[in-house]
């Protein structure tokens, strides 16, 4: 069964344990700036929000990629990043309508959360549980659609 | 097709594909996951495999080789999903009611479903010395080679238009250390894509990094000046040559269209669902005129991921569904020798709150909406992080609240307006 990243930003505390895992994982240094999951601390109302990459069904990076270097991990359903493909040309990071496509000028290549093959480190890292790796058809999942879906609008019906 | 094949194929709904670039490879590859027993024909009218043309500049860096630049890299791709690729064939005439069209080897085809993703071409200057050897457009993998050719270490280039590609092949001809000048006729770099601001900066960073950036200038001509080339400006100065690549925009391809019945304007003009005026053709990429997604009106964007979405829409809409195309976002993203820059949407605002914030290399401009508290247009220079969810709060109209004028006096912050209005 397809799992996906399920993130409850109310059980948040902004210990950012999650951005160290995460850079740790897949950039090999503690480097929260490195990070593909990215904590947002709204101060003025003491929320903090986990943010990162939906794995969207639009796949809009994936679309937009002029040489095919963006590809769906069967296992995981994760979009991800072919680095001997990739160029560097960009298109991907002003295509995601979420933000979650970045450029890292040492590499030349996009960086995204490619779900660390499966067993996500950052859920791995998370002491209260806002981020979690869960199968698919939990309400969870739902609610990532329906935030997904508030960038989609309507009119994204599969074809 | 043979006449065997043929009949066994009477079954089946026949689609052909004008085009093989990102709009024609994408809806090819949609319609067959649509309508798994179609016939599908992909025509392109050049020799090689279906390529991306945005790929090209990192040939000419040396990053990638020719088969880096095709769109897909197994070469068995087309073949395995049953497309039928007919390359180097051009299509000269469409029969609407006929449901029939003429290619340049005499040969006709009939077809149930037709997609016209035709692209565009460089457009050509209104000047003299266009066709001399050593002045090329940079558009195609064939122009690619040549200017590979000539742009040598050292090697005196001028490059002719400081649009959104012609800074890209700046990029690209910089990197291979020609002494190079680039003349642009508007008062800025990629005039059409940045503002004042921007485009000054992306100038002075050119220059700073030994690039000659002659804006508000214009090339009257291209005389033979043995041992190469002479680009004459207005004013009278010549600039010696030994390159000249030629970027003053594209056009839609759309002259083989002249006398179908099919509605033109600037481009093909299509309606919701990327129909055009005749039932059972469609359009699709950069010679098609579709709605703009902030202001609705028709235009033409020739861009990448405007190309791949109608590919999508309109191969959904061929193979019999349903599917409106919710409007195109304007959108560019360049790195000018290591500084990047985007825009998005109407950055040139419409009448709402504005704001510019300018940090040494750094940029950043936001536009409002005239008459409600949501994001239609961004520009940015210098970042390059979360820039896509400036496309997300264009696309989603979302209604910013106080958002608005925490943007308004904090713009950085616009990734933080965007998660902080997800509503999570």
């Amino acid at each position: 069964m397809q799992k996906a990243l399920l993130i409850t930003p109310q059980l948040c505390t902004g210990c950012r344990q999650c951005e160290m895992a995460c850079s740790y994982e897949k950039e090999g240094v503690f480097n929260p700036a490195r990070s593909r999951i990215r904590v947002f601390d709204f101060h003025a109302e003491a929320r903090f929000v986990p943010y990162t990459c939906t794995q969207c069904d639009q796949a809009w990076c994936k679309s937009a990629c002029p040489v095919d270097a963006i590809q769906i991990d069967f296992a995981t359903g994760a979009k991800v990043v072919y680095e001997n493909r990739c160029v560097g040309c960009k298109v991907c990071t002003i295509a995601c309508p979420f933000g979650t496509v970045n450029y890292n000028a040492d590499t030349g290549k996009v960086v995204k959360c490619d779900l660390c093959g499966g067993d996500p480190a950052c859920a791995k890292a998370c002491p209260t549980r806002a981020i979690t790796y869960v199968d698919a058809e939990q309400t969870g999942y739902d609610k990532m659609r329906v935030w997904a879906m508030k960038t989609d609008t309507a009119h994204q019906a599969q074809a | 097709m043979d006449a065997g094949a043929r009949r066994l194929r009477d079954f089946a709904m026949h689609y052909v594909i004008i085009g093989a670039g990102p709009a024609g490879v994408t809806a090819a590859e949609a319609i067959r996951q649509g309508d798994p027993g179609g016939a599908i024909s992909l025509i392109g009218d050049e020799p090689e495999a279906p390529y991306s043309r945005m790929a090209i500049p990192y040939l000419l860096t040396g990053q990638i080789d020719e088969a880096g630049t095709h769109l897909r890299p197994a070469v068995d791709h087309y073949a395995r999903l049953g497309i039928d690729t007919l390359s180097g064939c051009r299509v000269t005439n469409i029969d609407p009611l006929g449901h029939q069209l003429s290619l340049d080897d005499g040969r006709r085809r009939g077809f149930d479903r037709l997609l016209i993703a035709t692209g565009s071409h460089p457009s050509r200057p209104p000047i003299d010395g266009l066709d001399l050897p050593g002045v090329h457009h940079c558009w195609t993998l064939d122009d690619a080679r040549r200017i590979a050719a000539l742009a040598k270490p050292g090697a005196k280039v001028v490059l002719m238009g400081a649009g959104f590609v012609g800074t890209i092949v700046l990029e690209a001809l910089a990197r291979r250390r020609v002494a190079l000048t680039v003349v642009e006729m508007g008062d800025r770099m990629v005039p059409r894509m940045m503002d004042d601001i921007a485009g000054t900066m992306l100038k002075r960073w050119c220059e700073s990094r030994g690039v000659a950036v002659r804006t508000s200038t214009r090339i009257v001509g291209i005389d033979a000046q043995a041992p190469s080339l002479g680009v004459r400006l207005e004013g009278g100065e010549t600039l010696p040559a030994d390159l000249v690549v030629v970027s003053t925009g594209v056009r839609p391809n759309l002259d083989f269209l002249a006398g179908s019945g099919i509605a033109t304007a600037e481009g093909v003009l299509v309606d919701d669902h990327l129909q055009t005026n005749m039932p059972g053709i469609y359009a699709a990429g950069d010679v098609c005129q579709s709605a703009d997604m902030v202001s609705g009106a028709a235009e033409v964007h020739a861009i990448q991921p405007t190309a791949a979405e109608h590919g999508r829409v309109a191969a959904a809409n061929m193979v019999g569904n349903d599917l409106p195309f919710i409007g195109s976002l304007n959108m560019n993203v360049l790195d000018t020798l290591g500084l990047v820059s985007t825009s998005f949407g109407h950055w040139q605002g419409n009448g709402g709150s504005s704001v510019r914030h300018q940090d040494g290399w750094r940029y950043l401009r936001l536009e409002f909406d005239h008459a409600e508290d949501r994001l239609i247009g961004a520009q940015t220079v210098g970042l390059t992080e979360h820039v896509g969810v400036l496309r997300g709060l264009i696309q989603s109209k979302r209604r910013l609240g106080p958002w608005k004028d925490i943007l308004m006096s904090h713009p950085e912050q616009f990734m933080q307006g965007y998660v902080a209005t997800v509503g999570v």
